[in-house]
């Protein structure tokens, strides 16, 4: 069979398209390869939607955190705490078994039947996790950098006439963004790197439809030889972190174009804040 | 465990519970979290040990030694640790078993044979007639050392970090007055590097801390284990029937490592306070400052 048959065959297999079965025989490196590299679509699925999500409520949090009243602070405080102090192993676990406990039929909300059979598979379940588990990290970094953005740039906003949400849009949230975003790429790359855990916690990988490490483990399983697979899976993790770092480092570019001197190449420092 | 237990199916509300968590295999249960504690103790010195020798190698002058170092510290930061706990413990397994074939068997024989890994009997490890409980520890053995590579390569990272942050000053200052490039690091580097540390070294703490029920997936029968075992509907076959419980199970396991991570804050908060006691640094400005007023 040549490469480009299994290409065809295997290129999209993680997402159900192709082959019904997985190959059983061969295992050479096309093989492996093409479906590794089907399986990265999962980890970039979790990722971009999860960060995308996790952003938005990450703000949100945040700026609870900072409220002066207690019944905006104590509960963010609280899911920060929760999300932050537990490892995200367990919160997989936890999540799958909650959401297995609903009842199959649908709940009834006036009137209405709501399905919840699709929150016990990965791709809504490990999600939801995913997303409130960078939520919470972002948040915690996104608050340091709120309690950090210099007076006197509030102080310019307010000499300006600006109040409320203009101030907010117009100045703290970009300084905000500016001061948090080195302390957030780590946190994306980290959470790039935990999707590979979502199809070994719990959540069932349907009709084999698993990412890159799933894929990884199951040749590694079949032909009893890991220095093939995990070494192609690793290199395309290692691929799409410098892709990662890369793009984060070009809106950090953008975040600090009015600065002199500054915002030029960011070199990349795991803060290892997680 | 109590003598009322005799008899299960007999037994309502808290005196069943009381039974039926002081059980057996409940209490292999308790005993996983010791195995937990005792991960900890022994990867968190063997790690720090790995990193400070990959952060000396990465400064060394020696060209293949330093890239080797630098290899080594920065291949966590592309690739999952995941990827390397299941990596790491497998390929030690056959490495060691290859070495063992090599020396102990008909070494003629290839080792792979199609998809198979194959050696004779003698060089399996453990062997097959080793006790239960030396399969057990040889798991316990090869988790560790995948936790320590991996963390040792967190460490290397911080370590090379703090000792790139110790003042150059200092160092020239030492060099000045005739001590060698061994010296230097011993009496100057080293002890100056920890308060630069710190912050790292405190949150590769936690991280490493909430990586252990990862010890699952190396196949050590760990807290997460034993809370799916326990956990899961169990037939009126069994002496203490009931349904599904994993939800519970693993809210429990939630609050272990809620309590273990809000400890280790508590106690890291007061280990930062105190190194950076005297100090060049903001904390221990703002120190002398709340001395001074």
């Amino acid at each position: 069979m040549s490469c480009t048959q299994t290409i065809i065959d295997y290129g999209l297999r993680s997402v159900g398209i192709g082959e019904r079965l997985l190959p059983r025989e061969g295992y050479d490196l096309c093989q492996q390869f093409t479906l590794i590299g089907s399986g990265l679509i999962w980890n970039l699925y979790f990722a971009v939607l999860a960060l995308a999500m996790g952003f938005v409520l990450a703000t949100v949090v945040a700026l609870g955190k900072t409220s002066s009243s207690p019944w905006l602070r104590r509960p963010a405080d609280a899911f920060i705490f929760l999300f932050r102090g537990s490892p995200l192993f367990i919160q997989f676990f936890i999540a799958y078994e909650a959401l297995v406990l609903l009842p199959r039929a649908g709940v009834e909300v006036f009137g209405l039947t709501v399905q919840t059979s699709w929150l016990t598979k990965a791709w809504a379940g490990a999600l939801i996790v995913l997303t409130l588990n960078t939520t919470a990290y972002t948040a915690q970094i996104f608050h340091g950098a709120l309690m950090s953005v210099p007076r006197g740039d509030v102080e310019a906003a307010d000499a300006y006439g600006m109040t409320g949400w203009t101030r907010f849009r117009r100045v703290i949230w970009p300084t905000m963004l500016r001061l948090a975003w080195p302390s957030y790429t780590n946190e994306a790359i980290f959470l790039f790197h935990a999707t590979t855990l979502v199809y070994f916690s719990g959540f069932p990988a349907f009709q084999q439809r698993g990412d890159a490490l799933y894929y990884a483990s199951y040749f590694a399983d079949r032909t009893f030889n890991p220095f093939v697979a995990y070494p192609i899976a690793a290199a395309y993790f290692v691929v799409a972190t410098l892709l990662l770092i890369w793009l984060f480092g070009c809106v950090n570019r953008r975040l600090n174009r009015h600065l002199p001197g500054r915002g030029g190449r960011v070199r990349y420092r795991p803060l290892l804040v997680r | 465990m109590f003598s009322y237990c005799t008899d299960p199916s007999s037994l309502e509300g808290l005196v069943w519970l009381s039974c039926y968590l002081t059980s057996g295999t409940h209490l292999l249960f308790y005993a996983s979290f010791g195995t937990v504690l005792i991960l900890l103790a022994i990867t968190a010195p063997v790690a720090l040990l790995f990193g400070y020798g990959g952060a000396m190698a990465a400064r060394s002058s020696i060209a293949p030694l330093r890239w080797f170092g630098k290899l080594y510290t920065s291949m966590v930061r592309g690739v999952p640790d995941i990827i390397f706990f299941l990596f790491v413990p497998i390929a030690l397994d056959q490495g060691f078993e290859w070495l063992r074939h090599q020396a102990l068997c008909d070494s003629s024989q290839p080792v792979w044979q199609g998809n198979d890994f194959v050696v004779c009997d003698a060089a399996k490890l453990p062997l097959n007639t080793s006790a239960a409980w030396v399969h057990d520890a040889y798991g316990i053995f090869l988790a560790v050392i995948a936790f320590s590579v991996v963390f040792g390569a967190f460490a290397a990272n911080v370590l090379f970090g703090a000792m790139q942050a110790v003042p150059r000053a200092q160092l020239e200052t030492a060099e000045a007055y005739g001590m060698t490039r061994r010296q230097v690091t011993r009496r100057v580097l080293v002890p100056q590097m920890w308060t630069y540390a710190l912050p790292g070294l405190s949150n590769l703490w936690m991280i490493l801390i909430k990586a252990t029920p990862l010890l699952f997936l190396l196949g050590v029968e760990d807290v997460v284990y034993w809370a799916r075992e326990l956990g899961g509907a169990k037939t009126s076959a069994f002496s203490y029937p009931h349904p599904d419980w994993r939800l519970y199970y693993f809210l429990a396991l939630l609050v272990f490592y809620l309590l273990m991570t809000w400890a280790s804050e508590r106690v890291l908060g007061r280990v930062t306070q105190r190194l950076s006691r005297g100090q060049a640094t903001m904390g221990g400005d703002a120190q002398r400052k709340g001395a001074v007023a």
